[in-house]
């Protein structure tokens, strides 16, 4: 049984989500050829992305945190793969995992004041336990660093986006904490895409060739503007903004989701690979699509609760 | 157990109760906590028979091979393993030969008995057989130099595809001798079949530098 029904502008613009993939599908199939070749298997895993999760929020608030929890665990799991591990640790590992559904739990049930310190305060003090008794210190700065990092930007900053959902309604803004995760989730990622195409399109001043050398000047600014724009239009729909706070949620999330994208392009250049994964034919892996959002849902989320909670 | 007596005794497998926990067990096992990052899956065999010859690192290794061949072709596919470990006790030895469907292979055989017999009646049959031949898991994430008994078996059957499979991660995941099952994606790069070319030495050659050129193509972290 759904346990909130969804509210309208939601669905409202869930079917704008829709509409814009089927146009850009329709571009694509017309104009083979002449479009980049992977923007097919793109579109193909936008779909089953929408699909998925915008299954999960029909179905109800309960089931939309295990999805994000789940995508959590994914995005872990991709990273604890890459990165180089200690044999003696795999007990610690499967103990970061553990962290998931705790954390999760924490938000089901909305206690905010043990999902804001769960993994920065007693998964940092409780991680290094079993590495202690273990008794392997070769390493251990760098194990014990680099799992808490993992563990912060995987679980803890994208669990910010489920907390979202457990927000009470605020006056003036129907759509609720779906509305805004929404919001979160439409700007982020048509942010990605609008900085890639106005990179692609108009893309000279290279900004960070040492850490990735496809960011441009153009691509950032065309990227911000756009998202600022996006934000202006969909703000009344879905949150209690108003158009300034709307244009400053916009800029917010352009500039974070920028930084989102090349801290993990600069851990995929320290290890020495393209993608993250192969999880999402054209994208990549999960993090390689989430990248952004690791950024923009804790900055999102705090700028709303100090606003408005 | 008498080594002789088991090869013949080794009971069919379980054929619903294998279809059940494959299923409801070792698929979701495999792409849910797990996940498989497979490549050139195109040169999976599609039907029998057929050899598999994959390196050995982990119990998951069958199970994983197994799942990523569609499921219509379950019935069909045997991995051939260790009968001095496998049958060691009751237990093991019903689960190895019913569910998992395993064809014991003596690897001490006495002098005069074909260890060899049984995965050639299965191919004979058309099944799929899956084969490590390294012998053992050894240690984790190491490539160990092969045993020839694939030799003996395509020299036998020339006709049947022997298709090199690279596996790597599943023994970080779960290494010999570890009880905690943690979860990492894991690769899967399947190599183009290696025919038998009328010579062991040089027929094993073939296949370790196969396995080599897959393993070249996987980055694999630092895991120490």
């Amino acid at each position: 049984m759904p346990d909130f029904d969804l509210p309208r502008p939601v669905l409202l613009t869930f079917i704008g989500i829709g509409a814009v993939l089927m146009a850009a599908t329709l571009i694509e199939i017309t104009a083979r050829g002449r479009v980049p070749e992977d923007m097919r298997p793109r579109l193909k895993a936008w779909w089953g992305m929408v699909a998925i999760y915008g299954a999960a929020a029909l179905i109800g608030r309960t089931a939309s945190i295990v999805l994000i929890a789940f995508t959590s665990f994914l995005a872990l799991k991709e990273y604890l793969t890459l990165i180089p591990t200690r044999r003696a640790d795999r007990a610690v590992l499967l103990l970061a995992y553990l962290a998931i559904p705790l954390q999760f739990y924490w938000v089901a049930i909305g206690w905010y004041g043990m999902f804001i310190i769960f993994v920065p305060v007693y998964m940092l003090l409780l991680l290094p336990v079993p590495m202690l008794l273990i008794g392997e210190t070769g390493g251990f700065l760098k194990a014990i660093g680099t799992l808490h990092w993992g563990l912060m930007t995987c679980v803890f900053s994208l669990g910010h986006a489920a907390y979202l959902l457990v927000l009470p309604p605020l006056p003036g803004a129907p759509a609720g904490g779906p509305g805004l995760l929404l919001f979160l989730l439409v700007l982020t990622e048509a942010n990605d895409v609008a900085q890639y195409v106005w990179g692609k399109m108009f893309g000279r001043r290279k900004i960070i060739p040492k850490v990735s050398p496809k960011k441009t000047v153009e691509g950032l600014v065309g990227g911000v503007v756009t998202t600022a724009a996006l934000a202006i239009a969909l703000a009344p729909l879905l949150t209690p903004f108003d158009w300034p706070r709307a244009l400053a949620a916009g800029i917010g999330v352009g500039i974070a989701g920028f930084f989102g994208d090349i801290a993990i392009s600069a851990v995929k250049r320290d290890l020495g690979i393209k993608d993250t994964g192969a999880l999402l034919p054209g994208h990549g892996g999960m993090l390689d699509r989430l990248d952004s959002l690791t950024y923009t849902a804790p900055l999102f989320f705090h700028a709303v609760w100090y606003g408005y909670y | 157990m008498p080594s002789g007596t088991a090869i013949t005794e080794a009971p069919a497998p379980a054929r619903l109760l294998r279809e059940a926990f494959f299923l409801g067990v070792v698929r979701p096992l495999v792409a849910i906590v797990l996940g498989v990052n497979l490549r050139h899956g195109e040169r999976l065999p599609i039907e029998g028979p057929a050899i598999l010859l994959a390196n050995h690192n982990s119990h998951l290794d069958t199970l994983t091979l197994m799942a990523l061949l569609p499921h219509r072709l379950l019935p069909r596919i045997r991995p051939v393993a260790a009968l001095d470990y496998f049958l060691k006790t009751r237990w093991l030895a019903w689960f190895a030969t019913r569910v998992i469907g395993i064809i014991p292979l003596d690897r001490r055989p006495k002098p005069g008995s074909d260890p060899l017999a049984e995965p050639e009646a299965a191919l004979a049959r058309g099944d799929i057989l899956i084969l490590f031949p390294e012998g053992s898991r050894g240690a984790p994430e190491r490539l160990q130099a092969f045993k020839t008994g694939i030799a003996h078996l395509a020299k036998r059957r020339p006709d049947v595809p022997v298709v090199p499979v690279f596996l790597h991660g599943l023994g970080k995941a779960l290494p010999k001798d570890a009880f905690l099952l943690v979860p990492f994606f894991v690769d899967v790069f399947v190599g183009e079949p290696v025919a038998w070319t009328g010579d062991r030495t040089d027929f094993m050659a073939r296949l370790e530098r196969a396995m080599h050129a897959l393993a070249e193509e996987c980055r694999a972290p630092a895991w120490d």
